[in-house]
């Protein structure tokens, strides 16, 4: 469904993706997982074509391909109507708008308002503490109930891929849970295929059914997470489970990783 | 007489208030305070009066021709002098619209020379309607409070249900999420710009009229208005209103006992609420960078 074929994205003389390539299969979930600054989020931002400000050509080098289409050149509004969405890191609703107006904000690119209203209804019923709260602004939301609001306000373009910015930031250990379900379900049930970028190894692996590791801008791995979750590396430094007491084992925090 | 003053205050307020909406609006999007507004409605007003006395058409053509020529203009002035600005910051746009005001007020002496004209509005002050007993209210301030009245219903009705008004503030709110969104920011931008100006020419024909018609005309009115949004907190149209009121009231106040003072009442207005309350009176947002 998205293919991402070896992408270089730049911010002024830095190279922050040096040539990754993945690709997400339809129906699936899939996960892209790494620490701080290994360049998640800026592969997102890339597909969505955000990075637009900082030169004309972004991504420098490579392609992107979503449903058999070339998107690295097409308008952010252009990729929503394609079946693109994104919920970008922290949640970033429209605080002084209300939570329906934060909803049909999602919608601003379709023009069927039948269409537009039935889905919200749907949506309502699914979130109850979104219909809850319909008139009240977005800013007094807690943090669990504003990423609700902004994936319910992600889907409402209709995507077909769904593009999730570390969901878990800053919720408790309970409310992720929640939220990773509903990421679930809505795989399931609805058949979005999603994209999820997490730091929270453990949990995206839980639920996904296949992982990218990013590493300074580079994939270092994929398989599928029954493989990474045995793999020596990502035990230690995802999972924190250590394997290793000797001396020697602590010296050897540095590895070689195989870039591909 | 004091209920002639307030009538006169609050009309006068009206007309501080509709050109106070306009500032308000591009503020509202972008941050930026527009301080080429002024001389954006003085040449628009100035379009107005060369289609009447030099094409000599009827009044309303000119009227609309000024309108569109004002939507036009603002238009050309986000796309042509903002939106060039490498990584823009807003101090620096503000900076641009202080140039676009000097360029604006020379092209207009250019064109039409310095002196000072006639514009006259279809609403004479001579025609004067008793309200109560002794207090009189002329058609000048009757179609100031019918503007301003129509204005406030439309903008509430415009930035409440209309997905258009919406996605401004929403753009206002977050620009990044609105770009995710698929809202073109650069539109709403333009738009904004070009509703805005619209509204400032609206009531720079009626201070026109008021006054006389130069090129520095609207030098006083932009000062007085941009004071009535300091004090409505330069945020909410509501209080652009009520604050152009209270101000339009004092003035005629102080005109009445000290008309020495009246000149200086807007600028003791803004420093007074720029110490007191920065906010202003009606701020009820969420404080960001700036």
């Amino acid at each position: 469904m998205l293919k991402v074929n070896n992408i270089e994205t730049w911010y002024d003389l830095i190279r922050a993706l040096h040539g990754i390539s993945f690709e997400v299969k339809e129906g699936t979930i899939v996960a892209l997982l790494g620490s701080n600054g290994a360049g998640k989020t800026t592969t997102l931002k890339t597909i969505m074509r955000l990075l637009y400000d900082l030169r004309e050509e972004q991504p420098e080098k490579g392609t992107i391909e979503f449903m058999g289409v070339r998107i690295d050149r097409k308008d952010t509004e252009e990729i929503v109507r394609m079946g693109i969405s994104y919920v970008p890191e922290g949640r970033e609703v429209f605080p002084e708008l209300t939570v329906a107006e934060n909803i049909l904000m999602g919608a601003y690119t379709r023009k069927d308002r039948k269409g537009v209203k039935e889905d919200m209804e749907r949506l309502m019923a699914r979130f109850p503490i979104l219909a809850e709260r319909r008139n009240q602004e977005a800013g007094y939301l807690s943090g669990g109930e504003q990423q609700m609001l902004a994936i319910a306000r992600a889907l409402m373009s209709r995507p077909k891929l769904l593009m999730l910015d570390e969901p878990s930031l800053g919720l408790s250990p309970l409310l992720t849970k929640q939220i990773f379900d509903i990421i679930k379900e809505l795989n399931e049930k609805d058949g979005v295929t999603i994209l999820l970028v997490e730091q929270n190894v453990n949990m995206a692996l839980k639920y996904a059914h296949f992982a990218y590791l990013m590493e300074n801008g580079r994939i270092v791995r994929a398989d599928r997470p029954e493989v990474l979750r045995e793999d020596e590396d990502v035990k230690e430094f995802y999972l924190g489970i250590a394997t290793e007491q000797s001396v020697k084992g602590f010296k050897r925090y540095r590895r070689k990783v195989r870039f591909r | 007489m004091y209920g002639q003053l307030i009538v006169e205050g609050l009309s006068i307020g009206a007309c501080y208030a509709v050109f106070g909406i306009a500032v308000v609006i591009i503020y509202k999007t972008s941050e930026v305070i527009n301080f080429a507004q002024g001389e954006m409605a003085m040449i628009s007003t100035f379009v107005a009066y060369h289609i009447l006395n030099v094409y000599g058409w009827p009044f309303w053509y000119a009227f609309i021709g000024a309108l569109f020529f004002a939507v036009l203009l603002g238009v050309f002035i986000e796309v042509c002098f903002l939106r060039p600005a490498k990584d823009p910051t807003v101090l620096g746009l503000i900076v641009i619209t202080l140039g676009a005001e000097m360029l604006l007020m020379g092209l207009a002496s250019w064109k039409w020379g310095a002196e000072q004209k006639d514009f006259a509005l279809p609403f004479s002050f001579h025609k004067t309607h008793e309200l109560f007993k002794g207090v009189v209210i002329n058609d000048w301030s009757i179609a100031v409070f019918v503007m301003a009245a129509v204005l406030m219903i439309f903008l509430y009705i415009f930035f409440r249900y209309t997905k258009l008004g919406v996605a401004m503030r929403a753009t206002q709110q977050n620009e990044h999420a609105a770009r995710i969104m698929g809202i073109k920011v650069e539109r709403v931008f333009s738009f904004a710009w070009g509703f805005s100006s619209l509204i400032g020419a609206l009531a720079g024909m009626f201070f026109a009229a008021r006054s006389t018609l130069d090129p520095a005309y609207m030098m006083e009115p932009f000062l007085r208005a941009f004071a009535a949004a300091v004090l409505g907190g330069l945020m909410s149209i509501p209080g652009v209103v009520i604050g152009g009121g209270i101000l339009g009231i004092l003035e005629n106040f102080v005109g009445f006992h000290w008309p020495a003072w009246k000149p200086i009442v807007a600028f003791l207005v803004i420093v007074a609420v720029l110490c007191i309350r920065p906010s202003g009176l009606f701020a009820r947002h969420y404080e960001k960078k700036v």
